[in-house]
């Protein structure tokens, strides 16, 4: 019996069966297993400790200390889950992750294989600056990792176990927003980003982007929170007689560069959001790579929607002009479309 | 504490195989033969063959910037080395890595890490891995006095401290992180009592006496893997060579560096194994012949071998 999960309950799952399905997987971070505690900022790892309470280890505050750990310990056939607390302190961890971490392997030679999965949470939610970034687009830069980004329950099961389960390092962006986490660690503003989660085993393959509405006239690719703004934005440009696709690319490396091809093959048109920064963003990527292979589908620049060059300010009102919203894709989308 | 004469002996030959190792890759270097950099091991020889000595096959140390003398002393082919040296596929990372990327898993090495104090989480990490799978192995991080104020050395000692994790750190404190000397930037007398701080034991040792190495690294091997946790070991050394291929060591003080050629391990080793007849003269020129053979061996077949296509580079990023 397929069952109703959040993307928190969903994650808890996949960390669950990967760990009773093989004894190597074990996870790593600050508060994810301490008896009565939180199960990690936003409950994941809550009670996983209770079943696997060798595997689920609690560190002090030593994020490029765990992080150098992991490694070692993948390098010694283990199958570590590096938890960060929250994604904005991925760079206390940055020199293992961007030099040792994605070096290992190819540093060797090939000879090396490093089975390690680190998980992210991202998105601003009124906690200011320094808990608040999408730092996504900084580690497409960094060859050696493999990025995913699931925006729905089903999505976050299939794709940790396939981080999970891939010899790669894999970072997993996971949005704080989209978590439905429960009682006291409730977000305000919380999306539903539930599924039906199926009871037998799956994985969704990274590399592989999904639409998520089909549509005639323009291509919205979207991550994260920002995919679920792109779908709210695409009802509303359909009474308008617009017909937006929505592409959510659930990978960004390897990103599914044939989806959205064949996609912008039929609209000609795209346009592209993300929560983090215009400047060296995801769309930037995107913008550059279709006007190198796309130019002559493309009838129109390829439009980015993005948070402006700010760090992520705290009162309300900012912080909501910051991050972009179903209006702001709408207006992206109509600049791009003639005689609208 | 008496030694089998064939035991010194090994210990002598090993010391000098890097010395000339090291010797032989300084003049490539100076000739323009070999591509790349070079951080050279000259005058410290003692401490890697004294630690890797006291290993077991499946232990697994982990280097630096400056790893050429552990790869040796860990038991990597001279041939292998050299070969990645000259960039070639037949080297150990198959031309992939470098002079500051030498290792072979193995052989119990992890690749060099050239990041300082980067390799400490990740040997940390090794030996979390080994309780974890209750396997009788240890883990030995090898690092300058230069990595000690690193924060990820803080961070990852002080988590092998609390787990009790089978790993033995080891500074080799040779008075100067590049540079600067180790006095300007620590205000403790010796680097080994911040050991105290993680409440982990902390020696300071002559890291010129190869068999002091030896018998220190013996006991700290031996207490991580009976589960009783870390050893921080510094060992007092000399660099009597640049820090790079490029440095004439301006920073050095003349007579510090002529007292410290005085008291450099491999004489002082010569000089016991001749004072108390382990050795002749004959015997230790013996050795000097078989390991210069042995080097220019390597320097003739790395020479020879292919180099990688340039396309080879996009191969082994991902498994």
């Amino acid at each position: 019996m397929p069952k109703r999960m959040t993307i928190a309950e969903a994650l808890r799952e996949a960390l669950r069966e990967e760990m009773a399905r093989d004894e190597r997987v074990f996870c790593i971070g600050e508060d994810i297993g301490i008896p009565g505690g939180f199960g990690g900022a936003f409950t994941v790892t809550l009670g996983l400790e209770k079943e696997f309470r060798e595997r689920v280890i609690d560190t002090p505050i030593s994020e490029a200390g765990f992080f150098g750990m992991a490694l070692g310990a993948a390098m010694m056939g283990l199958r570590p889950v590096a938890d960060l607390q929250y994604g904005d302190f991925i760079f206390c961890a940055m020199d293992q992750i961007v030099n040792q971490i994605a070096k290992m392997r190819y540093m060797s030679g090939g000879k090396i294989t490093v089975p390690i999965t680190m998980r992210a949470p991202v998105g601003a939610t009124g906690r200011g600056a320094q808990h608040s970034q999408n730092p996504e687009a900084m580690f497409l830069c960094v060859p050696g990792i493999k990025i995913v980004c699931p925006a729905t329950a089903y999505d976050a099961k299939g794709l940790l176990k396939a981080a999970i389960r891939d010899d790669n390092p894999v970072l997993v962006f996971e949005h704080k927003l989209l978590y439905g986490s429960k009682g006291a660690r409730a977000e305000t503003g919380t999306l539903d980003a539930s599924s039906e989660i199926p009871d037998e085993d799956y994985v969704v393959p990274i590399g592989k982007g999904i639409v998520r509405r089909e549509g005639t006239d323009v291509t919205i690719i979207a991550n994260l929170l920002m995919m679920h703004r792109a779908l709210i934005a695409a009802d509303h440009l359909a009474a308008e007689g617009i017909s937006a696709e929505v592409i959510d690319p659930r990978s960004l490396v390897p990103f599914d560069w044939e989806l959205v091809e064949a996609s912008v093959a039929k609209t000609t048109r795209v346009v592209t959001v993300e929560e983090g920064p215009r400047r060296g963003g995801i769309g930037a990527e995107i913008a550059a790579t279709l006007s190198e292979r796309m130019s002559d589908y493309l009838t129109a620049p390829v439009k980015r929607v993005a948070s402006p060059d700010i760090p992520v300010p705290f009162s309300p009102p900012m912080e909501n002009y910051y991050r972009p919203d179903a209006d702001r894709i709408a207006a992206a989308v109509r600049s791009i479309i003639e005689g609208v | 504490m008496s030694y089998e004469p064939e035991f010194l002996v090994s210990l002598y030959r090993k010391m000098l195989l890097i010395r000339q190792f090291e010797q032989r890759v300084r003049y490539l270097f100076l000739e323009g033969i070999m591509p790349g950099t070079i951080h050279q091991y000259i005058g410290q020889e003692a401490i890697a063959v004294g630690v890797c000595s006291a290993l077991e096959a499946d232990d697994v140390i982990t280097s630096t910037h400056r790893p050429h003398g552990h790869a040796i002393a860990r038991g990597l082919s001279v041939e292998s080395i050299m070969h990645e040296l000259f960039g070639r596929t037949t080297g150990c990372c198959r031309g992939r890595g470098g002079s500051m990327h030498i290792g072979d898993l193995e052989k119990g090495m992890v690749p060099a890490i050239a990041i300082v104090g980067g390799g400490v989480p990740i040997a940390t990490g090794l030996a979390l891995a080994f309780k974890m799978k209750k396997e009788p192995r240890v883990a030995v991080c090898f690092m300058g006095d230069g990595a000690v104020n690193e924060g990820a050395f803080h961070e990852a000692v002080n988590m092998g401290a609390i787990w009790s994790l089978p790993v033995v750190y080891v500074i080799e404190n040779n008075r100067y992180a590049a540079s600067t000397p180790i006095a300007q930037v620590v205000r403790v007398e010796r680097l080994s009592d911040r050991a105290a701080a993680y409440g982990i034991p902390g020696v300071t040792i002559d890291g010129n006496d190869v068999l002091e190495v030896y018998e220190t690294a013996r006991d700290a091997i031996g207490r991580a893997r009976a589960g009783e946790g870390p050893t921080l070991i510094e060992a007092m050394t000399y660099r009597l060579t640049g820090h790079s291929r490029r440095d004439p060591c301006n920073y050095q003080p003349k007579e510090e560096r002529e007292q410290a050629q005085e008291h450099e391990p491999i004489g002082r080793l010569a000089e016991r194994m001749l004072s108390e007849g382990i050795a002749d003269q004959a015997r230790l020129d013996e050795i000097q012949q078989e390991v210069d053979a042995e080097v220019e061996r390597a320097v003739e077949s790395a020479m020879a071998a292919p180099e990688p296509a340039p396309e080879d580079a996009l191969e082994g990023l991902f498994a």
